[in-house]
């Protein structure tokens, strides 16, 4: 890629994102698959809460905002009433692996076709920074201030590897964000996953490790580092499942 | 060449940090919402590998071809 040219699926204007939030960069990258493959006018975001739902105003495709967790359910409704259409749901950690678990599991379970974009930040950013279930060890949260203790608040979860273990998805992968490099390997995910759905192959999920300056109480260039010590060694990165072909 | 929307930038510094030729620095004017911009210091060793605008989180960054090396 020698040229960037700014997708039309976001608005001209400053997301609503904070500065150097790798939310807005996923977002961004969603927008330019889509656009790469001439899918945007055929797209449908199914947008979750928290930070997420920041994508309403942003968004400039069609979607749907839907209660909170349930963007699965609400996906698998649209995508079997349109099949025609490319559907994703747009979620963060905290609004997936707490409140929606049960909806993601199922989702995947059914094998659904539709594409789950998974952004992870191990925190709930929206709400102020309270310890969401994909809190790192020992990481400070508003709710777990000497840091998450495992015996009373147990272990981060790892989405990927869970739903990798089910029968019904097709493709389960994680990138980071943070460098260069993991972008690259995330927006080819994603148009992976997109194909995929496109070719009526089944569920897809992709997992995007972000990060959160203002709750973290960092500068945006401090996460990246924050992430590559902490946050890559248990999150790892790389394809789970892949039966696509 | 790189052109930068400054009134979407949030003065994050990633295309600065990831910028492998050290075409951009962050400059000493801020936009209509208080962040400092990063200015064009050094656009001949440009070489239009648009890292810079992959890494902006806000799409604030256009990259094309001519100007520069390239």
């Amino acid at each position: 890629m020698a040229e960037y040219k700014r997708s039309t699926m976001i608005a001209d204007a400053p997301s609503g994102y904070c500065p150097g939030c790798l939310h807005s960069l996923a977002t961004r990258l969603v927008s330019d698959v889509l656009d790469e493959l001439g899918q945007g006018d055929n797209s449908l975001n199914v947008i979750s809460v928290g930070c997420s739902a920041l994508n309403i105003l942003y968004w400039n495709g069609d979607f749907c905002s839907v209660a909170h967790g349930r963007a699965p359910a609400a996906a698998t409704g649209i995508k079997r009433t349109n099949p025609e259409r490319l559907v994703f749901a747009y979620q963060g950690d905290g609004d997936l692996c707490a409140i929606g678990l049960a909806e993601i599991m199922s989702a995947a379970n059914r094998g659904e076709n539709f594409t789950v974009i998974f952004a992870n930040n191990q925190t709930y950013g929206m709400t102020g920074g309270q310890m969401a279930p994909t809190t790192l060890i020992g990481q400070k949260t508003t709710t777990t201030v000497y840091g998450r203790d495992p015996h009373s608040t147990g272990y981060p979860m790892k989405m990927c590897e869970l739903i990798s273990t089910l029968e019904a998805p097709v493709y389960v992968a994680r990138f980071a964000l943070n460098s260069p490099k993991g972008v690259r390997e995330a927006r080819a995910g994603i148009k992976k996953a997109f194909q995929a759905q496109m070719q009526g192959r089944g569920f897809t999920f992709v997992e995007l490790l972000t990060n959160c300056p203002t709750n973290w109480h960092m500068t945006p260039l401090q996460t990246l580092d924050y992430m590559n010590t902490n946050t890559i060694p248990y999150f790892k990165p790389g394809v789970y499942k892949d039966i696509t072909e | 060449m790189v052109q930068i929307n400054e009134g979407l930038c949030k003065s994050c510094g990633y295309c600065v940090k990831f910028c492998p030729k050290q075409v951009l620095q962050i400059g000493h004017e801020r936009n209509r919402r208080g962040h400092f911009f990063p200015v064009v210091v050094n656009e001949r060793s440009c070489i239009t590998c648009a890292v810079c605008a992959l890494m902006c989180p806000e799409g604030a960054i256009e990259v094309s071809k001519g100007g520069g090396k390239a």
